[in-house]
């Protein structure tokens, strides 16, 4: 079998301990909570960190609060977000759709936000990349997918991002000078190897969600488990007692190097009802805005061709209309 | 074969005789096997398609602490191949690499980390050569060859076959429908990966434990490549965790680890990883077909004629018995008068392909079944009835001189349709909802062996003593389908035993007789009928000791529920114990063999060798699809089907197998593709196979299968012990036609090859929106250099299943 390359592990009990070890060791060191990204990128030899700081000793991370909204710790695992009863309905839906069972009992929230950016020309052995001289994103030069693109394209996949950010999220950044809340759409670059806006000392350690919206997650991907999306549609309104949209966030996943909140999409939404022609149009705007490339499954004209129908789905949902035969036939499971 | 009396065991659903090892996961696979002063090996593999290997500097690694040995080409001067015809590989490569993953240079070391960190360590120096990458290339570039043997240029085998005048037949019919096909090519993908491990013995003898399905054809196979006596290599399959065909080869690690283990005196162990089990490979070859096939405006068959273009890969593998495979089962299912085939294998610079599940039957049956979907609509028949109206005649023979014997099919038609509600739903569904149909059929069994031999394909020796047990002794292998609860239940039923009391010995080349293997579906029948004839000849001489206790002539004594008795007196008997120390006293130690040679076919052409089986079984499908006609989008929401087993041995088994094939056939329609990629040309040479990895190989997971109905006909065949067919590859194959055939119905679309994916289906709704031919499929067939045909007069023409003249047809027709 594939074996990890060797690491020192360290095991620290608070944030302000681990972020010293961060700080302290420099880039040779990375962050560790469930490791269900993490370990396998590190047997394909995509990362090799001499030390592995470990997250799962730090009991405020698995904090959970509930006020006016909800904040999640961000070790937290997936199956804990999954049974809280306090979890929006987007993120719930997103989180139910990571890989497997298994990987949701281990994988935390934390972890599924900062995701690696993924691309078929990178999650291969290092034997493989070997076999193509490696890409830009590991090793290489070109971006294999583009080749003049002079900057990487690996595409985000996290499902929990897009529904963060269309429910208005905010994530707490810790490092040893402090620490900073920013916007979960600001924890992303759109850039396929530098694609965090968290500084390398920093842990993210908190995710904190405004209550107030009706949301709703929609995954494009070929099985009903394991696979990571190759779509993600996350929309969250706010309604008047007349139906009529008073705040809206459309933000879409799997669609460039990091997860984006729709500004024109949303903005189109506000002051109107969700009639067949509105969700037409905006599903237009929402589709106008995937640019898919062919570093993942599925063809990709096939999958920019079934953006609007995607988003037409999530806006239909929010409408109330009974999505639940389309969500089987989509999601192969009652999501 | 013996059938009288009422079966006690046969028939009844049980747990299997190893499932409680299996799922408290006691079984022992090889690489489960740890032995004192193991060491690992890892193979360095080809980063290039298709190259020179100038030099290979190996200093480095030798140095690096924990390593043992490095081996290399230089250390395997003799080819191997799996088929006598086809010795073309080389366990490390001697020279030339022909894939990405062709296995160069071998490091022996304490542990699998330190071998891993050696393979960076050698430096390889390469000259790289042109690559071919699919078989037109191949045809258009006989230069530079991938091998020097083969038919021609790039070309591995190229043939024709004609059973009787087709174009004269063809000429005759009401409508000829020329169709192209394309079937992507796909691996097995089972969970195991492949894992041997090799130790001397101290006498210099030497036994391989191995994931395999052949421990026979690898007992000879690595006698040759080691250059050794085969009596001095014992090979153990273990108990493979899943096979498909894709552990049916001689694989170049398990002779590098037997080398190895040999130079150092030491066990040496290696398991495979997923990449590594993806170019392995020997899975379904990609095959481009044309079939062109006349039917009368009722709907009867009068001809066909059909083409394939097979994408071997690097090497020969079992590919020259594959390419038979994509025509030669074309004739058993419906009734054919006239037929031919015309078949090439091309080398590309892909890791090789060989058999899998349905060995070269899967493509051409696809091409087949959707073809009668579209002669069933242009004829404005029911696709169903017209298939009913053209099943294959039991005890007869087809025109490439196979023998039918049983023949299920029109029950299984009848059911599958019945069990579905068929008449109420085909074209009866409303938009984006539809149903469709597919029939099939396979060997139980090869009739011939890989090399050429008169000798039994199956024995088993059975052993009995005064302790009441009973151990039967076999060389046939449990892969997972459950060979050892056959042989259990086979000689329970003789003995009037409890399979569980039974102890099963197989897959050991130095302990049980030689059976070939777990391929080509064979085992229930052959291993079944020897240890049949095993059970009954152990039975006799128990009988006999027996009878002179109780007094009555053997004849008159039932063996049941472990006693001997008077059949009609119960309260005369004896325990199976004490009527077994009775025998031992009487005949002193007790034993028995069996062995089974299947019937001589009748076809006496050259190639009328591969075909040929003892019993054949037949299925039919029914699936039920949704499509949402927006964004071609998938959903299989019921399948049914029905298969001629001839007699179940183990239900529980039987279903077991009938659903993994419809779980592997779900997953041909519309999903598993083993699909390349190459870069650039102008920047790259890379050719590497996409995605090697269970992650993004796409397989459905259990949330994607959907319900069921399995429906197992039983219609006792009497080549068959018991009556019992195979139940293992023949389900698979209607399932990709009988998806396909459900789509058209749905959304009137054709796709003509596989996988159905949704943006394949998409276009094809596009294109029927714009009024144009509503088909996604190959569109044109390359010219291919056929040979002229070899000529053979169907049974029915006065054939007498030799090569004739073409002329000879003259007089008859």
């Amino acid at each position: 079998m594939m074996r990890l390359p060797w690491f020192d592990y360290r095991a620290p009990r608070t944030v302000a301990e681990a972020a010293k070890i961060l700080a302290g060791e420099g880039p040779g060191a990375m962050l560790i909570a469930g490791g269900t990204d993490l370990l396998p990128n590190m047997k394909r030899r995509h990362q090799t960190p001499k030390v592995l700081v470990s997250l799962r000793g730090i009991p405020s991370l698995k904090s959970f609060s509930n006020g006016s909204g909800v904040a999640f710790g961000s070790g937290l695992t997936l199956t804990e977000v999954i049974r809280n009863e306090k979890t929006p309905t987007a993120l719930y839906q997103a989180a139910a759709q990571v890989a497997t069972v298994h990987l949701r009992n281990s994988g935390t929230l934390g972890g599924n936000l900062c995701l690696d950016t993924r691309c078929t020309y990178y999650n291969q052995n290092h034997e493989w990349r070997k076999a193509i001289d490696f890409c830009l994103k590991k090793d290489g030069d070109i971006c294999w997918v583009a080749t003049a693109s002079k900057r990487c394209v690996a595409v985000s996949s996290t499902d929990t991002a897009p529904a963060l950010i269309a429910l208005n999220a905010k994530v707490i950044l810790e490092g040893v000078p402090g620490q900073r809340e920013i916007p979960v759409e600001n924890l992303y670059r759109n850039d396929g190897i530098d694609y965090l806006s968290r500084k390398p000392d920093e842990i993210l350690t908190q995710i904190s969600i405004p209550g107030g919206w009706e949301s709703t997650y929609w995954k494009l991907r070929r099985r009903g488990a394991f696979d990571f999306p190759i779509l993600g549609v996350a929309i969250a309104l706010q309604f008047s007692s007349e139906k009529i949209i008073q705040e809206a966030r459309v933000a879409l996943g799997a669609a460039a190097s990091r997860p984006f909140l729709l500004e024109k999409a949303s903005e189109f939404l506000k002051g109107k009802k969700l009639s067949d022609d509105v969700i037409a149009e905006t599903s237009t705007l929402i589709a106008s805005r995937a640019k898919p490339l062919d570093n993942t499954d599925m063809d990709l004209y096939w999958r920019k061709e079934v953006a609007d129908d995607f988003a037409g789905y999530a806006l239909r949902e929010l409408r109330g209309d009974d999505m639940r035969a389309t969500r089987l036939r989509i999601a192969r499971f009652a999501v | 074969m013996s059938t009288q009396g009422k079966l006690r065991v046969i028939g009844k659903a049980r747990r299997r005789v190893d499932g409680r090892a299996k799922v408290t996961g006691l079984t022992r696979f090889a690489d489960d096997i740890v032995l004192p002063r193991m060491l690992h090996c890892r193979l360095l593999r080809s980063p290039h398609p298709h190259a020179e290997i100038l030099e290979i500097i190996t200093g480095k690694a030798e140095k690096l602490p924990g390593v043992h040995l490095i081996l290399t080409g230089k250390d395997f001067p003799v080819t191997f191949g799996i088929m006598p015809v086809a010795q073309d590989e080389y366990p490390l490569a001697n020279g030339r690499v022909r894939y990405v993953g062709d296995p160069i240079a071998a490091v022996i070391a304490k542990d699998e980390q330190t071998a891993t960190e050696a393979l960076d360590l050698i430096e390889v120096k390469f000259k790289q050569l042109k690559t071919i990458s699919n078989p037109e290339e191949a045809l258009q570039n006989p230069e530079p060859r991938i091998h020097d043997y083969g038919d021609q240029g790039n070309i591995h085998r190229i043939q024709s076959y004609e059973f009787g005048d087709v174009d004269e037949a063809l000429a005759k019919s009401d409508h000829v429908f020329d169709d192209l096909f394309f079937y992507e090519g796909n691996t097995h993908l089972p969970i195991e990966q492949h894992a041997s491990v090799a130790a001397p013995d101290g006498e210099g003898k030497l036994t391989l434990w191995s994931s395999t399905q052949v421990p026979h054809y690898i007992h000879r196979a690595l006698a040759r490549a080691l250059q050794m006596p085969a009596s001095h290599i014992r090979v153990i399959a273990c108990p493979n965790g899943g096979g498909f065909g894709g552990k049916c080869d001689l694989h170049n690690h398990e002779i590098v680890v037997s080398r190895a283990a040999l130079k150092l005196g030491r066990p040496v162990k290696i398991c495979l990883n997923r990449e590594e089990v993806f170019y392995m490979h020997r899975g379904r070859h990609p095959v481009l077909m044309r079939m062109r096939t006349g039917v009368t405006k009722d709907g009867k068959l009068t001809g066909m004629h059909l083409q394939t273009l097979l994408d071997g890969g690097g090497y020969g593998s079992y590919g020259p018995a594959s390419t038979f495979y994509t025509g030669v089962l074309q004739t058993v299912t419906y009734e054919l008068p006239r037929y031919k085939f015309d078949a090439c294998r091309a080398f590309t610079n892909k890791p090789p392909c060989g058999p899998k599940r349905g060995h070269g039957t899967p493509q051409p049956r696809f091409g087949q079944e959707v073809q009668l979907d579209k002669i069933a609509e242009k004829l404005k028949l029911d696709p169903a009835e017209l298939r009913l109206n053209i099943v294959a005649k039991p005890d007869t023979l087809t025109a490439n001189w196979l023998k039918i014997g049983t023949i299920g099919l029109a029950e299984c038609i009848r059911q599958a349709t019945a069990r579905s509600d068929w008449k109420k739903k085909f074209r009866k569904m409303g938009p984006g909802r539809g149903i469709g149909i597919a029939c099939s059929s396979y060997l139980s069994g090869a009739g011939l062996p890989i090399y050429w031999n008169k000798m039994p394909h199956s024995g088993v020796q059975l052993l009995a003593d005064r302790s009441g047990q009973v151990t039967v002794f076999c060389g046939a292998t449990e892969i997972g389908q459950g060979s050892d609860d056959v042989l259990a239940a086979m000689v329970a039923e003789v003995l009037g035993m409890d399979p569980y009391d039974i102890r099963c010995v197989t897959g050991d080349t130095a302990l049980t007789p030689v059976d070939l293997g777990s391929y080509s579906s064979r085992v229930t029948v052959m291993m079944g009928n020897a240890a049949i004839q095993a059970a009954e000849k152990l039975k006799a001489q128990i009988a006999e000791a027996a009878g002179e206790q109780l007094e009555v002539i053997p004849s008159r004594l039932s063996f049941s529920d472990g006693r001997v008795f008077v059949t009609e007196n119960s309260n005369k008997s004896l325990s199976f114990k004490e009527a077994v120390e009775f025998a031992e006293v009487k005949f002193g130690t007790l034993g028995a063999v069996g062995s089974y040679t299947p019937p001589r076919a009748p076809g006496r052409y050259k190639g009328a060798g591969v075909g040929p089986s003892p019993a054949y079984s037949y299925s039919a499908c029914v699936v039920e699809v949704e499509v949402d006609q927006a964004t071609g989008w998938i959903a299989v929401p019921k399948i049914w089907i029905a298969h001629d087993i001839g007699r179940t041995v183990n239900p529980v088994l039987a279903r077991g197998q009938v659903e993994g094939s419809v779980y592997m056939g779900l997953a041909e329609a519309l999903m598993e593709e083993q699909v390349f990629r190459r870069l650039p040309p102008k920047m790259s040479h890379a050719l590497v196979h996409k995605i090697p990895s269970l992650l993004e190989y796409k397989s459905p997971t259990s949330l994607d299968m959907p319900e069921i109905d399995t429906i197992l006909i039983e219609d006792p065949d009497p080549n068959c012990p018991f009556g019992a067919k195979e139940a293992g590859q023949g389900p698979l194959l209607p399932v990709m036609p009988a998806v396909a055939n459900a789509i058209f119905d749905a959304v009137g679309v054709r796709i003509d090859e596989l996988p159905i994916t949704p943006d394949k289906v998409l276009k094809a709704l596009e294109l029927k929106a714009a009024g144009k031919n509503p088909r996604v499929g190959p569109e044109r067939f390359p010219l291919v250099p056929y040979p002229k045909s070899i000529f053979v007069l169907p049974p029915w023409e006065g054939g007498d299943g030799k090569e004739s003249k073409r002329d000879d047809a003259v007089a008859v027709v």
